[in-house]
Parts: structure tokens; sequence; C-alpha cells
């Protein structure tokens, strides 16, 4: 194991190499591009044995992933924002042909107007697609998250997205640990698909097919992706007595007697739990409910906190035009017919960059008190907004 | 004794889709028998996403991989780097895609795959339409005809411009080898098919595919009408091979008027205009022959 100061991109394209992909196919774009530079780089060096496709758009991307996973071989890309937006119909594809492609996704906003900074939008509005989603919240847990994917996909024949924060990750260097690459080929075995495109076997992947056999696909999928929770849960155990880190679908801090939750998603929620030690060292009881995995979704998680808290708090870095946040919604979701009856108060700030700061996030805690105490006046909040009103 | 040059091995199976007298599924039998069976074909939305059997069936006797619309070029290439990595260099990865697939949404990708130097072949089955959704017009769609999306009406709005030309697209990409063939000509198409299994890197062929649903013609009469498509000149075949052009038959010329009078699709067309198209289709075969004559005096 070596110890290196590197950036979220760095841990990325590190994550990717000790995976061994063989066909990496990816397009730049800003603050993703880092990654990809990285791995052409090993691949020329010949650090990595792996074809880097340097495809003319990230709808090919995925499209050339999807064909030469296909084939037989461990894939890799990496996106952001409007490329993961262009690549929206071939994340449906690689779902649907149940291929377990791993890529990172550095989360930024979408335009216009452009906005080359942090929030959830571009991968929350992939979350139908069929793909498993890790938002990550540390460098660490970036090149951690991808080794992990790769096991978790390849078990339950769904692809998966690790994603970092832009720039608050992507650009930022911290300590990380990199494993050895024994280590990793002892956790991840080699990709061996049951099913592939070989000569001698002529099978047709993908084709037409009657509505009298559609929705029985559909279905398998919404069972693998109910099975994946309890196969994250067991290789995220399996990774821990490896690697010495474990991981389940949330990270749950201060929770066991915490009075208001806040649920979060992404490097944010690091603040969220600094922000969690000065209220209690003011004597106010708050705890933080991290999400790692958004699909599948941890509802189990999230009841399990409702049973003893009096408030959550939800907070999205994204908007759906829906009634709230996309996690907020989930969260209510969850919660609806269970044992729990507790408000839920939704937080929609930092789009499209706009600082989180401790002072933003305790002014959050400190509404869930207030709302804790006197009732929930406004379901839906934006926080940090300059409109003049004065109220954040 | 004549030499038999068509391979007699099957590799599409009867109980296939395709309308009655289907040129694309002529093209695709060829095309098989020419690869043989160490093939991988990748198949885009297009006619021949159905014409193959809805699921569990399938008629043909190779590996096929279906993908998205605008994708077959990066749906091949990422085959191709598998199959490379997978220690496998022999196998021949075939796209096989409409020319709307190809001339309109797939011509980003396809234009990737070249321009990488994937080693591929990419066939364009030339319909000259949007036959699987029912015959709209694509940029492949030849000036005057008639199509649902150009459907003529009160303002005699029929396809205004020429056919764009997807072989010369790929010429400029430096391309080694292009091809135009046909399903008339079975000796000249799977000889050229042969040429593109020795060229490592991207060949590109367009098959003129007729479609007599799509065309407004009798099923009976597609291979003869993809004949006439040569011999008025609308439709040369040539080879593009390492720069040099080469014109593969120079038949005795046919007006165009023969090619066109038994489609329906250009029943509405005036004398005046049939003039116009038999102009336009004599400069561009002058200016095919000029550039065979430049390429070889070039690369003598």
């Amino acid at each position: 194991m070596v110890k290196k100061v590197i950036t979220g991109n760095g841990a990325s394209a590190n994550g990717a190499r000790l995976a061994k992909p063989k066909v990496i196919a990816a397009y730049p774009i800003t603050p993703q591009t880092s990654i990809i530079e990285k791995l052409a780089l090993m691949v020329s060096n010949g650090e990595l044995d792996a074809k880097f496709i340097k495809v003319e758009s990230e709808h090919s991307a995925m499209a050339a992933c999807i064909a030469a996973q296909n084939t037989g071989v461990r894939t890799y890309t990496a996106s952001s924002s409007h490329g993961l937006a262009l690549m929206h119909e071939l994340l449906m594809w690689a779902s649907g042909a149940r291929l377990p492609i791993v890529m990172t996704d550095v989360n930024r906003a979408m335009g216009p107007p452009w906005s080359i900074w942090a929030d959830q939008q571009d991968t929350i509005a992939q979350r139908d697609t069929g793909w498993i989603q890790f938002y990550v919240a540390s460098n660490q847990e970036a090149l951690d998250t991808i080794i992990l994917a790769y096991k978790v996909a390849e078990t339950v024949n769904l692809p998966a997205m690790s994603i970092e924060d832009a720039f608050i990750l992507s650009h930022t260097m911290e300590s990380v640990d990199i494993p050895e690459q024994e280590t990793v080929d002892s956790f991840l075995p080699p990709y061996e698909p049951k099913f592939r495109l070989k000569v001698g076997e002529p099978m047709g992947f993908g084709s037409l097919v009657m509505p009298e056999g559609y929705m029985e696909f559909r279905y398998k999928i919404s069972e693998a992706m109910d099975e994946a929770r309890n196969v994250i849960r067991t290789v995220g155990k399996e990774f821990g007595e490896t690697f010495g880190r474990k991981y389940g679908l949330v990270e749950e801090y201060k929770t066991d007697d915490a009075e208001v939750v806040l649920v979060i998603a992404g490097s944010v929620a690091s603040t969220a739990m600094e922000v969690v030690d000065m209220m209690r060292d003011e004597g106010k009881k708050a705890g933080v409910l991290r999400i790692r995995s958004f699909r599948p979704f941890p509802y189990e998680e999230i009841r399990k906190v409702a049973k003893q808290a009096g408030l959550i708090g939800v907070f999205d870095r994204s908007y759906t035009g829906g009634f709230g946040g996309a996690i907020g919604t989930e969260v209510k979701g969850a919660l609806y017919n269970s044992d729990a009856s507790l408000p839920v108060k939704n937080y929609i700030a930092g789009l499209g960059g706009r600082d989180i700061t401790p002072k933003v996030l305790r002014k959050i805690f400190e509404d869930m008190f207030e709302s804790l105490n006197g009732g929930v006046k406004k379901e839906v909040e934006w926080v940090g907004l300059r409109d003049g009103s004065g109220r954040w | 004794m004549v030499k038999l040059t068509i391979p007699e091995e099957e590799y599409m199976l009867p109980g296939h889709v395709a309308c009655q007298g289907c040129g694309a599924t002529i093209a695709m039998r060829y095309l098989l028998k020419a690869l043989g069976g160490k093939t991988i074909v990748s198949i885009p939305a297009c006619c021949w996403a159905v014409i193959p059997g809805v699921y569990p069936s399938r008629t043909l006797e190779v590996p096929l991989l279906y993908t998205a619309f605008e994708t077959t070029g990066a749906s091949i290439s990422g085959i191709r780097a598998a199959l490379d990595m997978m220690g496998d260099t022999e196998t021949t990865v075939v796209g096989f895609a409409g020319d709307g697939g190809t001339a309109d949404i797939g011509l980003q990708s396809l234009s990737g795959a070249v321009e990488r130097g994937e080693n591929v072949i990419y066939v364009m089955y030339d319909n000259e339409a949007y036959m699987n959704t029912g015959i709209q017009r694509s940029s492949s769609t030849p000036a005057g005809a008639w199509t649902t999306t150009t459907p003529g009406g009160s303002k005699k709005e029929w396809k205004k411009r020429p056919k764009k030309s997807v072989i010369e697209i790929m010429i400029a990409h430096d391309i080694q080898y292009a091809a135009t063939l046909t399903v008339s000509y079975p000796e000249d198409f799977i000889k050229k098919v042969k040429r593109a299994m020795e060229i490592k890197g991207p060949k590109f062929l367009q098959v003129l595919s007729p479609c007599p649903t799509g065309w407004k013609s009798d099923p009976a009469k597609a291979v003869e009408l993809a004949r006439l498509a040569v011999q008025s000149r609308v439709f040369p075949l040539y080879e593009f091979d390492h720069g040099k052009y080469k014109i593969s038959m120079k038949p005795k010329q046919v007006p165009v008027r023969e090619y066109l009078k038994p489609q329906g699709r250009f029943r509405h067309l005036t004398d005046e205009e049939i003039e116009t198209i038999q102009m336009h289709t004599d400069e561009q075969w002058e200016i095919l022959l000029a550039k065979e004559k430049f390429t070889n005096e070039l690369y003598k």
C-alpha cells in the first residue's frame, strides 16, 4: 500500500487502473477530463493493459463500452454534466442489456446558464436509468468505490456509477491509500460473463421483443436492483476486511440519539458532520445520515433512523420540478406506510457550485430544531437565495 | 465450365420478416456469404433491426449485437477493441446500417470510427429513406423523390436537394478502401467485400438496396431496378482503393427516365424535371471519370 496526496480525479483514475478494465472509451469534459488524461497516459506507458478508444462524443463513449462489455471485457468511462446527459439513451441501454459497466461522474451543474461547478443535477437526472449510483464524500472513497462498484455490478449484472463532486473533490488534493494490485486482484476476480458475443455461438443481443416478453426483462432489473442492496452491504463488509475501510449503503453520524437528522449526499456531508459536532457542543442533539447509495435507495436505513428521530431534514443539491428535490421525495416515499410518523423538511441548496459553508448548514440545523418545536412552516426551502428576502 | 464465384455457404436462415423484394435482405445474404462465419455483426435501429426476427428467433448464423440508432460506428469500435484485447484479431467486425442511420443520425460516430482507423467494415445499405418508420426522407433520398415527409402536396414539395454522397465523405477521411455495390451484381459485390477483408483499417461499403415498399415499385423487379440504377449512372459502381478511384463497370448508358419510370416515388416528375436529373447525373459521371483518370495518373 502506498499513501499519496492526490486529487479526486487522480483517485478515480487509480481506482480504474486497479480494476484492470480492458477497454476504456471516453471523451473530455470539465471537470472530469483529468481522469481520462491520466488513464490515457497509463495506457500509453503500459501501466494499464487496455485499449483506450478516443471517441468523438460521450454518446459514442457509452456505446463503445456497451459493445466491448458485450464482447466480454471489463470497461470503464468517465463523464460529467452535459456529457452524462448526452449519454442518457445509452445509460438505459447499458442497464437494459444487463452490462456491469462502471463509470465515474464528476457532479457538475447543467446549463444554461453555463456552470462548471458542483451540484447533483446531472446524476439525479439519470436516476431512472437502472444504474447503481454511489455518491462519494472523499478522494479515498472515490478510489475505493470504483473497485467496489465493479464487484457489486458484476454480481447483480447492473451498471454502476461512482459520483464525486466537481472541484471540491475532483481538483482538491487529499491523502489517499492506494492499494496494491495483488490485494485488489484478490478482491476483484477477472471478469467472466455468462453470455457474450462469440463466433460459433450465434446469439442476438437486444433484439425486438413483443409485449408478451418485455415486462419480465424490466422486472428482472428491478429484482437485481433490490438484490443490490444486500450485495452492497456484503461487498462493503468484505472490502473493509480486505482494505480496512468498510462501506455500506449509508454512513450514519451520531444518529443514535439525534432529535433531528439531516439526510445528505456527497462531500458536503463531511461539513455537515462538523456542524453536528458544533451543535452537540451546545447540547443540541443533531445527526447526519449520508446517503452513499442513492440507487438502490436505502429505505431500510432511512426507516431505522426515522424510528427514533423527531424530524428529518433532507438536503438536495438539485431540483426536479416535482414536490421538492429528488432525495427529499424519496425519503418521504420510504417513510410513508412505515411505522415512523415524523415531519420531513426539504432544503434545496448549493446549486451551480454555490458554497455550502458551515454557517449555511448551521442555519439549516437551527431551522430543523425550530420546525421540530414549532412545526414545519415551509416544506421545501431554497437555502441561500440572494432574492432580497433575507430569510436565509 | 463456369467458375462459381459466389460462395455456397448460407449464413442467413429462412424465416426473416422482410418485405417482398427487399434489397437489404439480399445485401445481407451476399455480405455474409463473402465474409464467412468468423464474423460479428452490429445493427442499429433500421429495417434490419426487425428483419432477423422477434425474440427469441434469429435468422443469422453469426453473433449479432443490436445497438442504438446513431451508434454503429462506436459499437463496432467497441467490439473490435474487446476482441483485440482478448487476442482475437481474426474475426471480422461489421456494422450494417441503413442510410438514415449512416448519412444522418449515425454520421458522427461513423466519422469518428473511420478517423480513428478502426479495423472494421461499415456497410451502409442504402434504400434512400427511413423505410422502417414508413418512408420518410433521409439525406440519402434523391432529389425529386416522394416520401411521406416530402409528400408534394399543392406546393409540390418533393425532396429538393440531391442525395448526400456518404462515400465521398468517407473518401475525405483518407479512408483506405471504400466502394459502392448493389444487389444486381453479386460477383462484383462479393469481390468488393473480399477486397475489404484484406485491408486492415476502416472500410466503407455503400450498397444500393431497392425498397419496393418505399420506392413504390414491383417487388419482382427489385434486382432489375438496381441494375438500371447502375446502367443509367444514377448509382455508379466504383472503388476507392488506397487513393485510386476505379469505376467497376462502364455500361452502355440507359436514360435516367428508364430508371425513374418504374418507381411510383418519381411518378409526379415532369419532363423538365427528369431532364434536370439527367443533366445532374451526367455531370456527376463526368466528375467520377475525371477523378478516376486523375488519381490513377497521380498514383501511377
